[in-house]
């Protein structure tokens, strides 16, 4: 057939489509170029030079900060991977659960619901009981907005699932723990998975809840590099920023691998 | 066979001890999410509703004296004396939320269905792989992916820079201003708005559009007349996914806009600072959170209404 036509073809899309890639990229790779900046000031381009990393390595504060999110985002993944976990199983393989539909928005409330809304709240909350420890608070707050996340694709790939394997199982006289161990969780666990780094990943990312909540000795990565953009730009920061920016397209393209296996196994039982 | 057909041919009667392990299971299972949302989320809701009717403490904080304050305080401005006297401040606030969210999902629609479009025509190995490139800014921190458009739009940025080299004035900074606001959360809510507008394009069946053709309508009006009729779903989704955030949006406003281009994000934010006005502030979440929820209620209705029209 030929190209004019082809009566779905759309004249200009390509070109379009070109531009809205440059779009979604370029400003990524205007940050990593400006890491290699020897000069000082971010837009001057003097020369090349890993001088910015070599002092972002060596900061301390920023790494505590990444020592806080990692430990907040570790702790939160665990707890909202499991609650998440347990409810799934519950709201798709209970019987009898009564307003089912109910138990199912209860977990995806913080979806709902403005993260500003819900941090204010919280702090709110804190201040009343008394809750001063900054650590104890990222990690229930996290804890709660990561649950939604992390119940999604858990809940998808379980409802996607027969019970077939599991009635082959107890028919094998395999108890509750060994059916749900050796047959439920690992053919659920690219979901599982996904869950819990989607989890992680938000956990991280999250500037509003920190932000208020954290106190001066919990400082997260996003709220320490927002007070590095509030003090100005520099090099080292553009250093940082691109460090960041690596870790996370890795973390992003195992995730989506893992869960690409996933759905292809699936599709060929 | 329905999954509770199979449960009973596998698990006979309700007294069997497989059928009982489901139910208690759906307690215990049910339990610890009930145990946090409700003290992380429902209970803090609820105090937050009862603080934007307490009274403003003298040094900060608040005291249980109910009254309507907090609310009033985001119409009138109460004078000395007493008298209430209008006044837009806050309002236009409210009004610049709605309407940097409103560009904001538009802006995206516009560029998200021609692009998805196109991705659907792909071959599936190319599909495949930029979906992927579309997903893939979106695990880049928010912060990030904000702080470089600072870079680019700011004083000594690439684009001020740029414009130098063409023979423009020096020094331009185009930050500090909704413009640059709604820069910044375009960029940051497109990838949601293209991934549903995918999902429903891809779904599309090709043969209506042929089928389109084939009773002279053209390109044009195959696009109005068929495609965005049939993928309105994934509108739609794209629409809630990208607006209800934005409406809550804090990090664009706050580092694009600069401290005077306030949206209620930020409004919020600052009644929350050291010392300010608890009341006030959680009046405006009570009030952001009811816009929120009584557009995805509206949402969800016509959803509803569209099902029973099948």
């Amino acid at each position: 057939m030929m190209k004019g036509h082809d009566v779905k073809h759309y004249p200009g899309l390509g070109p379009l489509a070109v531009f809205f890639f440059i779009y979604l990229y370029a400003p990524l790779a205007v940050i990593i170029a400006y890491s290699f900046n020897a000069n000082r000031v971010a837009g001057v381009w003097t020369g090349f030079s890993t001088h910015w990393y070599a002092s972002a390595l060596n900061n301390r504060a920023l790494m505590n900060a990444l020592e806080t999110s990692l430990t907040v985002a570790a702790v939160a993944t665990v707890v909202s991977t499991l609650i998440a976990l347990s409810a799934a199983l519950a709201i798709i393989r209970g019987k009898n659960v009564r307003y089912r539909k109910l138990c199912e928005t209860i977990v995806n409330l913080p979806l709902l619901l403005p993260e500003i809304v819900l941090a204010v709240a919280t702090l709110i909350l804190f201040s009343l009981v008394n809750v001063q420890n900054g650590m104890l608070r990222l990690v229930i707050a996290h804890s709660a907005f990561c649950t939604p996340f992390a119940f999604l694709p858990i809940r998808a790939r379980l409802q996607g699932m027969s019970l077939d394997l599991e009635e082959a199982s107890a028919d094998l006289y395999a108890d509750r723990w060994t059916t749900f161990r050796r047959v439920t969780l690992p053919l659920i666990f690219p979901g599982v998975f996904s869950g819990a780094m989607l989890a992680f990943l938000i956990s991280m990312d999250d500037f509003i809840t920190s932000n208020m909540l954290s106190t001066g000795g919990s400082t997260t990565l996003p709220v320490y590099i927002f007070s590095l953009i509030r003090a100005g730009t520099s090099p080292e920061l553009n250093a940082i920023a691109t460090l960041l920016i690596l870790a996370s397209l890795i973390l992003a393209t195992v995730a989506l691998l893992v869960a690409a296996r996933g759905t292809r196994e699936n599709a060929e039982p | 066979m329905t999954e509770s057909a199979l449960h009973a041919a596998a698990g006979g009667t309700d007294r069997s001890p497989r059928v009982r392990f489901w139910r208690d299971l759906s307690f215990w299972g049910l339990l610890p999410s009930w145990l946090l949302m409700g003290l992380a989320l429902i209970l803090p809701i609820a105090i937050i509703a009862a603080v934007s009717l307490a009274t403003r403490g003298a040094h900060g904080g608040f005291t249980w004296d109910f009254n309507l304050a907090g609310y009033r305080q985001i119409l009138f401005n109460e004078g000395w004396t007493g008298e209430l006297e209008f006044t837009p401040q806050y309002l236009l606030i409210v009004a610049r939320t709605f309407a940097l969210a409103g560009a904001t999902t538009l802006i995206c629609l516009v560029f998200a269905v021609p692009v998805a479009y196109f991705i659907s025509r792909q071959p599936p190995g190319r599909k495949a792989a930029l979906v992927y490139l579309v997903t893939l800014p979106f695990w880049v921190s928010m912060i990030l992916r904000v702080y470089a458009w600072m870079i680019i739009l700011g004083k000594d940025g690439t684009l001020p820079r740029f414009l130098e080299t063409l023979g423009l004035p020096a020094g331009m900074s185009f930050m500090f201003n909704d413009g640059a606001t709604l820069t910044a959360m375009v960029y940051t809510a497109m990838p949601l708005m293209v991934l549903p507008v995918f999902a429903s394009i891809e779904k599309l069946d090709g043969t209506l559009i042929e089928a389109s053709h084939d009773l002279y309508g053209n390109r044009w009006v195959t696009l109005r007349r068929v495609i965005l009729p049939l993928t309105a779903p994934g509108l739609v989704a794209g629409a809630i996914l990208v607006f209800v955030p934005a409406l809550g949006a804090v990090l664009e406003p706050s580092l694009m806009g600069g401290g005077k281009q306030m949206m209620m994000g930020t409004l919020i934010q600052l009644q929350f600072g050291g010392g300010r006005n608890w009341p006030f502030g959680a009046a405006i979440a009570m009030t952001l959170m009811a816009l929120v929820l009584v557009f995805l209620l509206v949402m969800a209705l016509r959803a509803a209404r569209r099902e029973d029209v099948r």
